[in-house]
């Protein structure tokens, strides 16, 4: 009964208590909540796997700004979930059978962590051994991400980009102005626009620093690019939406959505100049790892750039919509 | 023997910190009113939190991970009450209001105690 | 000692947990939200200790950022219904 093991069982046991009230609760406010919660505890048990950089990204991105865009898209909808009219017990049977094949299927595979499974006596080795040599540094995932699979990183972001896009066009990317006055709307919370107007530089420096760490811990383009869009937002919370838009033009930040993953793209071009494969960086400089780690900056900061203007032209657009339920109605 | 009176310190702050972070939790449930609920989680995170920081602070000596802490800690320090008055200001001005004892039922046994002395 | 203050920040975050299912109004829920994530916060640093990999606090100061963002988004939508501007038309002046 060893520490790790409590704290392992304690994480799962909220994991599946936060599920069910997920499930239970019709008041759609508390269920946004709950799934916040729910994506910290899946970064808590990331962090007890060891993997660091996939649980900086499920907390930066499903427990904080997931929790502001659902809460923007609230601001759209009802405010209770209707209850379900149908019977539940064929789909729960169903469910159950599957989920039954599902743990039959897995008696098959490999205990977890075992040495001898077929993923850690092929390629694992590999990274973990020609890391240090080829690419030059010390975060083995920084440098799968970005140089050995340079091309599925190449894919993801430009999935965020068209996601951003559609997003967009289905909102309207145009800034209607509105017919009448707007009232800023956190006027008189004095403690909060200063505490927010201190804490901005350091969340952006922040940010910064996750950025460019990203080859020595974790950190990188995707959790960088999200911690820079949370500083925008918070301004635009407290601030007001108006003041937001004329810090960082709605204009400015679709070019910059664009930018990213043309630097993505451009930096593969290059090496086509200089005769290689795409996205080979070894050519970018003098010795191969000068190369590869000029490469990997320039990819992880064109994801930046992507991550955090989809994020910020989004807020944009769900922000900028008026509810089309009344007041009364809601 | 520097190494002692460290470890004790440390050990002396992270026992601090927990106990207060359990007290206020503890208050969380079972307080009655809103209120009353937000003065024990609101005050005894704060502090509960910086000292478990200051406790780890001091085991890890001076390097990097020592400037991580007091960045964690400056910042919970700075967020951790803006987030308590939010929260309270936010409740205050939607129409909430404190559970507050009916004078009635005051008066009542303060006439006991004035007949039995 | 580091086991003692991993026990107690669990035993917090279930409280925590319980009062965020209970709470009868909204604000219970947005305080009890608040106080699970600065444990988990504090949960983070101390397991980084215990496990000696320091690299964790980084994931700590990330989530106390966005426990505050958070915090202060669900306030604003509770109080104005928007999270962007409010507009008053000119017949609701009226």
């Amino acid at each position: 009964m060893t520490m790790e093991f409590v704290i392992n069982m304690s994480l799962f046991v909220f994991l599946g208590l936060t599920a069910f009230a997920i499930l239970k609760l019709r008041a759609l406010f508390a269920v946004v909540m709950l799934s916040s919660v729910f994506s910290l505890v899946s970064a808590g048990l990331f962090v007890l796997l060891d993997a660091v950089d996939v649980a900086f990204t499920e907390a930066a991105v499903g427990a904080g700004i997931s929790t502001v865009l659902l809460l923007v898209t609230l601001s759209l909808t009802a405010r209770r979930e209707k209850a379900p009219h149908r019977a539940h017990a064929i789909p729960l049977a169903v469910v159950f059978l599957t989920g039954l094949a599902l743990v039959y299927g897995t008696l098959d595979m490999p205990h977890f962590g075992d040495p001898n499974a077929p993923a850690q006596t092929h390629v694992a080795p590999k990274y973990i051994n020609d890391t240090e040599r080829e690419v030059g540094m010390p975060n083995i995932v920084t440098a799968v991400l970005a140089s050995y699979r340079g091309f599925d990183t190449l894919g993801e972001v430009t999935v965020i980009f068209t996601a951003g896009i559609a997003v967009l066009l289905l909102l309207g990317a145009s800034i209607r102005e509105p017919d009448g006055v707007r009232i800023q709307t956190m006027d008189h919370h004095l403690v909060l626009r200063v505490v927010t107007k201190v804490l901005i530089g350091p969340i952006l420096l922040f940010a910064l620093y996750v950025q460019f760490h990203g080859d020595y811990g974790p950190g990188g383009g995707f959790q960088a690019g999200v911690i820079f869009a949370a500083a925008f937002i918070i301004y635009a919370l407290v601030f007001g939406l108006e003041n937001a838009r004329r810090a960082v033009p709605g204009q400015a930040v679709r070019i910059l959505l664009a930018c990213g993953v043309l630097l993505y793209g451009g930096v593969g071009l290059i090496s086509f100049l200089f005769g290689e494969n795409y996205l080979n960086y070894s050519v970018l400089g003098a010795t191969q790892v000068a190369g590869q780690h000029l490469g990997v900056l320039l990819v992880e900061f064109g994801v930046g750039l992507t991550v955090s203007a989809v994020m910020v032209s989004t807020f944009y657009a769900f922000a900028g919509q008026n509810p089309p339920i009344s007041d009364e109605d809601w | 023997m520097t190494a002692l009176i460290v470890d004790a310190f440390s050990w002396a702050c992270l026992g601090a910190g927990s106990v207060l972070v359990l007290i206020g939790t503890v208050g969380l449930i079972r307080l009655p009113d809103f209120y009353a609920r937000m003065h024990a989680v609101g005050i005894t995170d704060t502090l509960g939190a910086d000292l478990i920081l200051l406790g780890l602070m001091v085991q890890a000596g001076f390097s990097l991970v020592t400037i991580k802490l007091l960045l964690i800690g400056a910042f919970l320090f700075f967020t951790s009450p803006t987030s308590t008055h939010a929260i309270a200001n936010a409740a205050f001005t939607s129409g909430l209001r404190p559970l507050v004892a009916d004078e009635e039922t005051e008066r009542e046994p303060a006439e006991e105690k004035g007949d039995q002395a | 000692m580091f086991t003692a203050t991993m026990a107690a920040l669990l035993v917090s975050m279930v409280l925590a947990l319980a009062r965020l299912y209970m709470g009868p109004t909204l604000y219970d829920r947005v305080l009890a939200a608040n106080a699970f994530g600065t444990k988990t916060v504090l949960l983070i640093g101390v397991v980084g200790f215990l496990t000696g990999r320091p690299d964790f606090l980084d994931i700590s100061l990330l989530y106390a950022l966005l426990n505050f963002i958070g915090t202060i988004a669900v306030l604003k939508f509770f109080r104005y219904r928007t999270l962007g501007d409010r507009v008053e038309t000119d017949r609701e002046r009226q």
